[in-house]
């Protein structure tokens, strides 16, 4: 019995940290559709710093529904989609976005891919214009000519 | 010779990219507010509801601002090292006190030592998303005229401390 007791007493303890977290951060949907969609695609293109890997829609991360929040009262507040990221940005970084922007910073990330792809092209096309110098493009000698000759009526024979 | 040279030397860069990958630590993320003026803010002080402090209480002196909850893991491991260091009074020490709840705080607080001269109560953590908070524990410093010179994310720790943080709050009291 008092097994059973301890039993129920710990499967219940989950449940209490539980609903301690219930009580905590929360989405504020806005009452504003228009709102609400726009916050969907901005938060799809930024970066949860908590979970890095996910966006801002995805992630449960308390961050995230704070910044959520943040972003749905900047927007009724009539900032654009422009100025919300740049709010961002300027307290996170360009970390935040999702697509890094073309800077100095990210050239090499944005180019690398290409340099590559041209540096690659121009090895091979520089390799192949060697090729040919390399067979021998001499016409055949009267010797060559009998053995080909040979090899030839061989062949038919066979 | 060259054949074997060359891919010798592409793997030889591979490894020295890769090995520097393994050492990087993705959520150190380069705060964009260094060298830039900390964000202002006025907030209740966490052991006196009706006094305020502000950023400009901060102006003045080098000071470390540094970022607990009580509900932050990071924070219990860190905090002897910051009780420390307000001992030997080399640095003013200020926390925000994000997220919080000012009881669970207080308690802490009471249980632990308190290293600050004051904790701002951050309960919503509207004053973190302005400096760039996402990952408690966090220490700023921030030099006399209010600029913020680095951000250490993660728990203090007696390396971090001697090595970067000491030597550049000396730096800039002198």
């Amino acid at each position: 019995m008092k097994r059973t007791i301890t039993l129920a007493l710990l499967l219940i303890l989950p449940l209490c940290g539980w609903a301690a977290k219930e009580t905590k951060d929360v989405d504020l949907k806005s009452n504003n559709p228009a709102i609400e969609a726009r916050l969907h695609v901005l938060a799809k293109e930024l970066r949860c710093l908590v979970c890095q890997n996910q966006t801002l829609a995805d992630s449960e991360a308390e961050l995230a529904i704070d910044l959520r929040n943040e972003i749905r009262a900047l927007l009724e507040k009539g900032l654009t989609d422009e100025q919300v990221v740049d709010y961002l940005v300027q307290r996170y970084g360009d970390f935040v976005r999702f697509r890094p922007p073309v800077n100095e910073m990210t050239f090499l990330l944005w180019f690398g891919p290409l340099l590559l792809v041209v540096l690659g092209s121009g090895l091979l096309i520089f390799y192949l214009k060697r090729l040919p110098s390399r067979a021998n493009n001499a016409p055949l000698s009267d010797a060559e000519h009998k053995r080909l000759d040979k090899l030839l009526s061989e062949a038919k024979e066979d | 010779m060259l054949r074997y040279l060359i891919p010798l030397g592409i793997f030889a860069l591979l490894v020295v990219f890769l090995a520097r990958g393994l050492y990087l630590d993705p959520h150190q993320v380069p705060s964009p507010l260094i060298g830039k003026p900390a964000p202002d803010f006025v907030l209740p002080q966490v052991q006196d509801a009706t006094q305020q402090i502000a950023r400009k209480d901060l102006l003045g002196k080098v000071t470390l601002l540094n970022v607990w909850a009580s509900w932050c893991v990071a924070c219990r491991q860190e905090h002897p090292l910051l009780v420390e260091l307000a001992r030997t009074g080399a640095v003013n020490i200020y926390g925000l006190n994000y997220k919080d709840k000012r009881e669970d705080a207080l308690r802490w607080l009471d249980q632990l030592g308190n290293p600050y001269l004051v904790s701002a109560f951050d309960e919503t953590g509207k004053v973190g998303i302005d400096y760039g908070v996402y990952g408690v524990p966090e220490t700023y410093v921030i030099d006399r005229q209010g600029i913020i010179r680095y951000k250490l994310i993660g728990p203090l720790t007696e390396e971090n401390l001697r090595d970067k943080i000491l030597p550049l709050v000396k730096e800039l009291q002198g």
